[in-house]
């Protein structure tokens, strides 16, 4: 049986993205992308594409919004993550 | 799990009636990068019941509809000098500054200065952006050699326009600041190092350990004309030449811990006041019209108010005319009012207008509840009304954008509900004097002249049809 471990994700707020793109760009693994959909401001906000988050906080850090993105981390760091 | 989520700062952000989590800011502002990482720092170090910011003019002007901390809004310039009175009246008051580079280094530089001199305990945060971002990219004091903006089209010439100033290097100039760093948020390495340095200088001020001074690089994506990509790259690539990163002066070890301030005692106590109020005035109305027109910026809300006083003035009334609009580059709401009188006007704004100009869903929800009972409510057709109306208000709806756009000039809006006002006669000013207004308006533009007169012409022809008149049904 394959263990489950839990992932470290962005939890994402469309609805306060700008679009700027800055967290798509500062993102190490590349894991972010601008949606095709467009939130209530009309504006295309960024997205998860489902796997690849190590955790860093990195796209937190880059997004001028306070509650556009945010990182859910594991309570302990898998071997080798970032925390 | 746990979150990587912002602190510090509201959960809704209530500003000018709105709720939502979004920021005024521009998409890839370096503003509120900053925002998040000191409110972050705050709440870390335990400060956030004894920090008062004091907001700048600038972009961060509503930083105190955002900040879950005290917040204090100073005079353009004054903030050094507003925080000095903090710093030394409230004992354990983390008192931080923040201002942009119109605000610290051109209107505000001798407050700045006089503040560092006296080495006030207070921490400065410094955004400089190179250039005057709410105002619409103007040049600064901080604007690089050959830079172009809306005042230096041909690039900023040193002949003329003086060198960049740096204000880091000019603090470092005095003896008493104890720390003194430039960081930028351009990219992930050099927004920890301004994290670090905005933490740096948030414990000095725990410790009571006197000024310190961060300058902050930020990018501007709207004033730079870029991508707020392009507006990092900028920062990097051409600002850190010219302001060179790092940390000027740290002498938090040596720094001595400075004393307390001395207790606040209530003067109106003193002086035997026991609070109650005067008895309120009745200012005077006397044959005086107040009138409020509101939409969005570039419906052409303040050209129609323009138009409005300037054929009052040619009635030969005394007239006001006051602009309000928001500090948004894009988007924002816009507001004028206009005051009509026989007499002196003792007061240009208008809380409860006799006559209400709506031409969007955001201005109807915030200002049909203002207008006088008996008065008048001109608003486009576009807008929903809400169910609850305001009693004994006369609420006409004409189709003001629909009718400018059948006569291919979507932008004369403001005209076809200029039409709407004459045929309402809502005004009291002759329905001649308000057409001539309307022409030396476009006195520039003479092409313009002749269909904004057909819009005219169509919006009265549609009340004369609809039967709206100025008397009441």
């Amino acid at each position: 049986m394959e263990k489950q471990f839990d992932l470290p994700y962005p939890r994402i707020e469309a609805d306060s993205c700008k679009s700027c793109e800055r967290c798509v760009a500062a993102c190490p693994k590349g894991c972010l992308e601008i949606s095709e959909t467009y939130n209530r401001f009309g504006v295309k906000a960024v997205a998860y594409k489902g796997s690849g988050c190590i955790g860093c906080g990195i796209c937190f850090y880059n997004c001028p919004e306070p509650y556009a993105i945010h990182v859910e981390k594991p309570d302990v760091a898998p071997k080798g993550g970032a925390q | 799990m746990a979150t990587l989520e912002t602190k510090g700062m509201f959960d809704v952000f209530t500003r000018s009636g709105s709720e939502n989590r979004i920021t005024h800011y521009c998409a890839g502002c370096g503003h509120g990068i900053i925002h998040k990482l000191l409110s972050e720092a705050y709440v870390d170090l335990g400060l956030q019941d004894r920090t008062v910011i004091v907001n700048p003019i600038g972009c961060a002007v509503f930083g105190y509809y955002y900040w879950d901390v005290g917040g204090v809004s100073a005079g353009h310039g004054q903030a050094p000098s507003m925080a000095t009175a903090i710093s030394r009246l409230k004992d354990k008051a983390v008192v931080i500054s923040y201002q942009g580079d119109g605000d610290l280094a051109a209107i505000g530089l001798g407050h700045t200065l006089q503040a560092a001199a006296r080495g006030e305990h207070m921490a400065v945060f410094f955004v400089n952006n190179s250039i005057y971002g709410m105002t619409g990219g103007q040049m600064a004091p901080t604007t690089l050699i050959g830079q172009k903006t809306t005042t230096s089209p041909f690039g900023r010439n040193p002949a003329t326009d003086g060198m960049p100033l740096h204000m880091a290097e000019l603090i470092n100039q005095l003896d008493l600041p104890v720390y003194i760093e430039r960081v930028s948020v351009a990219d992930t390495k050099r927004i920890m190092k301004a994290r670090q340095a905005i933490r740096k200088a948030l414990e000095i001020q725990r410790d009571r350990k006197g000024y310190t001074f961060v300058e902050i690089l930020s990018p501007c994506p709207t004033s730079m004309r870029g991508t707020p990509l392009d507006a990092a790259n900028f920062v990097i690539e051409k600002l850190e030449k010219e302001y060179p990163l790092g940390c000027l002066r740290d002498r938090t070890a040596e720094a001595e811990v400075r004393p307390e301030p001395a207790t606040w005692v209530n003067l109106a106590k003193f002086f035997g006041d026991d609070g109650s109020e005067d008895p309120k005035c009745e200012a005077a109305e006397d044959k005086e019209r107040r009138f409020k027109f509101t939409g969005f910026g570039g419906q052409g809300i303040l050209s129609l108010g323009l138009v409005v006083a300037d054929a009052a003035r040619a009635m030969g009334l005394e007239t006001t005319w006051l602009p309000s609009y928001g500090p948004e580059q894009r988007g924002g709401d816009a507001a004028c009012t206009v005051v009509t009188s026989t007499r002196t006007i003792g007061a240009p704004a208008v809380e409860n207008p006799e006559m209400l100009v709506v031409m969007n869903q955001a201005a109807c929800a915030k200002h049909l509840k203002t207008v006088k009972p008996g008065g008048l409510a001109l608003v486009d057709s576009t807008v929903v009304l809400p169910a609850e109306l305001p009693k004994d208000v006369r609420i006409v709806q004409i189709p003001a954008i629909e009718i400018a756009m059948a006569n291919g000039v979507p932008k004369a809006a403001n005209v076809a509900i200029l039409g709407g006002l004459i045929a309402l006669d809502a005004l009291s000013i002759p329905a001649h004097l308000l057409i001539e207004a309307l022409e030396r308006s476009f006195a520039k533009k003479p092409a313009l002249i002749e269909t904004n007169r057909k819009v005219l012409q169509a919006a009265m022809d549609y009340c004369r049809h609809h039967g709206l008149t100025g008397e009441l049904p």
